[in-house]
């Protein structure tokens, strides 16, 4: 092609990168479509359920350098919001309740949000866990969440009144749109210029705030879009396994994405997906199995282990390996 | 050597099988029985059903022979983490891919009433033997299940009333602050005041508490002779321990224990429980038959059985026999084969499974031991009364449950 | 009888006194993430499983060596100090040169590898500790009978802390502790072993949590969870005060007893959640803690 010639080098670098980026993304979407066939298909969504809150979580500390240790409460919000709405209105749709549900969890990101991005790094943690764990207090207390016995019954329904999601193959193509759009969200805010000012921030924010970025904004804006994706796979979740729980809420849960998030790798778009996928299935099966007892403590290994020798996670390690072999 | 009812049920069986030749064994999907527990195995309930309730179910396999009518029994376990969407997501997997025949165990409430829906969308079978909510067979009733042991109705109101009519007329409740906790006060109330009592006072204090002395000393303040315990777990451990260290007994008031099991008992000690009046479904040294079963237990896992473990035993060992009579393992007229047959062994007592699925049994009221009248370790409880099996549970007139016509 | 928004003055000033005992545990337990704080700027998240092995040593040590509680309360310290130690040494170390959040992220690794051993051996149900026979009963102080046991737990752990306070402040190895937080380099220099100053202070800060393990262990069921919910409200407590200053962590710890001690008669609904609105509005109000200076 004429146009083809008049590229420089690095142009074309670029462009043969963003092709062979692309050709991986249909390779992934053709092997979604195709897994259910060959993989149970509950098991499926329940790790799609839990990479797209990884993912959310990871915009956050992979990509602004904070780390949240709160990010159950938008899981927990996102699913007890849908829940709520769709066992309590019978014609509301699921894709409405799941909006509504991922609503009410970017507000209350928005709150959490603007108090503790107030305060840097470790204490950011500790204070984003201690609001988390106020309303883990606030579920468990509230009239219409079902105290310890949790919310159930909720409805599959149908989605835009047409299709039934009460067929698990239905409902599975459904959370794969449902992930494969939250994905794209976040690809595309970490590949924007936005995404560049966080990561200017994540390496000096000092410097950042010399350039004249307003750093709390940055900061703030990344926290609710992750907050509300997080809500999102919350809702999600509620409307795929019909009930919303505790557990979803507690201060585990938040220990759990960050492990999935340090075991796939930090800072890269596919390293979430990678560890929620490993670490629900590791979950699945130990559960079965004669060390069913010992999952804590196996999860606190890996964590150990990942800290101490294994910082870049699984995917990250991949990208080293493939930039030392192949440049 | 204990030559039971059991082995003998199973010879039965046994001979039974040999003369229907294959006939009966094609019933059985798969030819195979299939069981899955499902149980917290590391979490708060472990001690109460656990590791110790799959033993139980283990060993009413093996008293059984391994297999039913030719067909063999397998059994498999699962550890829900008390995570409701776990639980849940389990029981479906079972459903799906190991087409399970019983779901056993089921032991906290937000476990039981989310496997209970999937169990009805497989038209399976589900026996819960470890859950407390009343609700598991009322509002949340479904006709693919069965709750065998105990729920908060007898637990409740067996206690309330006994204490009311022992003269402990005026009371303060310690509720835990959600649902659960507001039901149990709830019923406890009506029963209180329905026996001539009066509720003077109370707190409601947030799930889960670690210190209770605040709540303690205004209970002391409070001049009520009862002080209701209306929480579970941790949470009644802990009152109970500050209790005894504020000296609240001594200073004349009584502890009335509402979910209280052997268990938090033997971790707390008879010092600090001594004297609480409670409900149970059963106790291992409440008779021959039961203390027969305890010692088998006993030499197996080197603990006194709970009742949700007897329960366990004793839930399994009626569907295996009921199964090996009906010579098929389908989960709906399996269900209405076990209504028909009376629940009556080591367990239970005048028992039978109602429409709602609910087993009702007798109900026992116990005392606990003082440290000088306890023989041993497990010498914990002394069995006072028996609460009849009709009148202890919820009676079908006030249910709410769809399948009772009311 | 005088009232205080009514509740009678005599109810009014037992809650104080239970309100202050709690805060102790707050205070002490703060006090030891303030000081590992200080010289390894991680925030210790095992530190909640560390109180927690300091009850279970105390339990264990009675039960299978016979040790009674006054024993316990010197020797369990020291041998949960040297566990902490030896983490500090072969663990921590490693990953001393990197971001201070891979501190608290491999302290919550361990923290749950704690926790989930033990609950299989030991279950969650918890067992009692018998109170030791010199502190059994109670006195009657007029308003309140105050178990002589809560009475004690309330000395001990003050005069902890200002032995702890007098030791960072007052000491040549307080003073090298100080000089080591605000410049590590200098201090090596200077001839301070600072690695092993490290080692001796994050030793030091769980032998603190141990020490309020000990404590607690007559006070409340001994049981592997004990720690982690503990240490959440600790963490608010810490984001309140700042971990600015020793004498910082020991007031807020106390002051924040208080006011769950309020709340608990006034309204006992939301006992588990007023501290966190207490760091709610602190954050709004002075973003940096009460004791905290400004980054």
């Amino acid at each position: 092609m004429a146009t083809t010639q008049h590229l420089t080098p690095a142009m074309q670098r670029q462009r043969n990168a963003r092709l062979r980026r692309n050709g991986l993304y249909l390779v992934l979407i053709v092997i979604g479509l195709l897994a259910p066939l060959a993989i149970y298909p509950v098991f499926l969504m329940k790790v799609l359920c839990f990479a797209l809150f990884a993912c959310a979580f990871n915009l956050l500390l992979g990509y602004a350098g904070l780390l949240s240790f709160g990010h159950a409460a938008f899981l927990a919000t996102g699913g007890y919001f849908t829940g709520i709405m769709l066992a309590s209105y019978p014609g509301l749709t699921p894709e409405l309740g799941i909006l509504i549900g991922t609503f009410a969890a970017v507000v209350l990101g928005t709150f959490f949000g603007v108090l503790s991005i107030r305060r840097q790094g470790i204490y950011f943690a500790m204070v984003t866990l201690a609001l988390a764990q106020m309303m883990f207090f606030f579920f468990i207390q509230a009239p219409f969440t079902g105290g310890e016995d949790g919310l159930h019954g909720v409805p599959r329904g149908e989605l835009f009144g047409l299709i039934s999601l009460a067929d698990n193959l239905n409902m599975y193509y459904f959370v794969f749109a449902v992930f494969v759009i939250g994905f794209a969200i976040i690809q595309r805010a970490v590949h924007s210029p936005f995404g560049q000012v966080l990561k200017a921030i994540r390496e000096n924010e000092p410097r950042a705030v010399s350039l004249g970025y307003n750093v709390d904004a940055y900061k703030l804006v990344a926290f609710v879009l992750s907050a509300g994706l997080a809500g999102l796979a919350g809702s999600t979740k509620t409307v795929v396994f019909q009930l919303a729980s505790l557990t979803d809420a507690h201060w585990h849960m938040s220990g759990e994405v960050i492990l999935m998030t340090l075991l796939g790798g930090v800072g890269t778009l596919f390293g979430p997906v990678v560890g929620a996928g490993l670490v629900v299935s590791l979950q699945t099966q130990l559960a079965q199995s004669p060390l069913g007892n010992w999952v804590s403590v196996i999860l606190g290994l890996i964590f150990v282990i990942c800290v101490l020798s294994f910082r870049s996670g699984i995917v990250g390690e991949i990208q080293k390996m493939v930039k030392k072999n192949f440049k | 050597m204990t030559f039971n009812r059991k082995t003998l049920a199973s010879s039965i069986a046994l001979a039974a099988a040999t003369l229907m030749a294959s006939g009966a064994q094609a019933q059985m999907s798969d030819s195979e029985v299939r069981i899955g527990y499902l149980a917290d195995m590391s979490g708060t309930y472990r001690d109460l059903a656990g590791p110790g309730g799959l033993a139980a179910l283990e060993m009413a396999v093996e008293d059984f022979g391994g297999e039913v009518n030719g067909a063999p029994i397998e059994v498999f376990s699962a550890d829900d983490r008390n995570s409701a969407d776990v639980g849940a997501n389990t029981v479906r997997e079972w459903f799906d891919t190991r087409s399970v025949d019983l779901v056993a165990g089921l032991v906290a409430s937000s476990v039981t009433i989310a496997a209970t829906k999937v169990i009805e969308e497989n038209d399976g079978l589900g026996i819960v033997s470890g859950s407390a909510a009343s609700s598991i067979t009322n509002e949340h009733c479904t006709p693919n299940h069965i709750h065998w042991v105990y729920d908060t109705y007898p637990l409740a109101n067996g206690t309330a009333k006994a204490v009311v009519e022992q003269g402990g007329d005026t009371w303060f409740m310690l509720t835990a602050d959600y649902a659960f906790g507001h039901a149990l006060e709830g019923d406890v109330t009506k029963v209180v005041e329905e026996n001539g009592g009066e509720i003077v006072g109370g707190v409601r204090h947030p799930f889960p508490t670690s210190d209770f002395s605040s709540y303690i000393l205004q209970a002391q303040g409070s001049g009520a002779k009862i002080v209701g315990l209306a929480n579970a777990g941790a949470d009644t451990v802990n009152a109970i321990s500050t209790a005894s260290q504020f000296g609240l007994t001594q200073s004349g008031q009584q502890l009335a224990g509402l979910l209280i099991f052997l268990n938090d008992v033997h971790a707390m000690g008879l010092e600090d429980t001594q004297n609480l009046l409670l409900t149970t479904g059963w106790y291992w040294n409440m008779d021959d038959q039961a203390r027969e079963w305890a010692d088998r237990y006993f030499e197996r896992v080197g603990k006194r059985p709970t009742m949700v473990q007897a329960g366990i035993y004793s839930s399994t060992m009626h569907y295996l026999e009921t199964v090996a009579e009906a010579g098929t393992d389908d989960p709906e007229t399996i269900r209405a084969a076990m209504a028909e047959r009376p629940v009556e062994d080591f367990f239970s007592r005048n028992g039978r499974i109602r429409e709602d699925g609910r087993m009702v049994h007798d109900m026992y009221l116990a005392r606990v031991k003082t440290p000088e009248e306890s023989t041993g370790e497990w010498d914990l409880y002394e069995i006072l009364a028996t609460i009849p099996a009709e009148e202890a549970y919820r009676p079908l007139s006030e249910s709410q449950c769809d399948l009772v016509n009311n | 009888m005088t009232m205080i928004f009514g509740v009678p003055l005599m109810v009014f000033m037992g809650q104080l006194m239970l309100g202050l005992i709690n805060g102790a545990f707050y205070a002490l337990l703060s006090l030891g993430l303030a000081v590992i704080f200080g010289l390894l700027k991680i925030v210790n998240f095992a530190h909640g499983a560390m109180y927690m092995l300091g009850a279970f040593a105390t339990l264990l040590g009675l039960q299978y060596l016979g040790l009674n509680y006054w024993v316990a309360l010197l020797l369990v310290p020291l041998v949960v100090g040297g566990l902490g130690m030896v983490i500090e040494r072969l663990i921590l170390r490693r990953i001393a040169h990197l971001d201070h959040l891979y501190g608290l992220l491999l302290t919550f690794g361990l923290a749950l590898i704690f926790e989930g051993t033990l609950i299989n051996f030991f279950g969650v149900s918890g067992s009692s500790y018998p109170t030791p026979a010199a502190l059994q009963g109670g006195m009657n102080l007029g308003f309140m009978f105050l178990p002589t046991y809560r009475a004690w737990v309330l000395v001990a752990a003050l005069v902890v802390c200002l032995g702890t306070w007098f030791i960072i402040e007052r000491t040549r190895l307080g003073a090298y502790l100080r000089a080591g937080t605000e410049n590590p380099a200098l201090m090596q220099a200077f001839g301070v072993n600072v690695p092993q100053l490290i080692t001796l202070t994050y030793g030091f800060g769980v032998a603190l949590a141990a020490f309020a393990g000990v404590l607690a262990a007559p006070l409340y069921p001994v049981s592997p969870t004990m720690g982690s919910s503990l240490l959440i409200v600790v963490f608010a407590v810490v984001v309140i005060g700042g971990m600015g200053s020793i004498l910082g962590a020991v007031i807020t710890g106390l002051a924040m007893g208080l006011i769950e001690g309020l709340t608990k008669v006034y309204y006992p609904e939301a006992a588990n959640t007023v501290i966190f609105l207490v760091m709610i509005l602190v954050l709004l109000l002075r973003p940096a803690g009460l004791f905290g200076k400004e980054a």
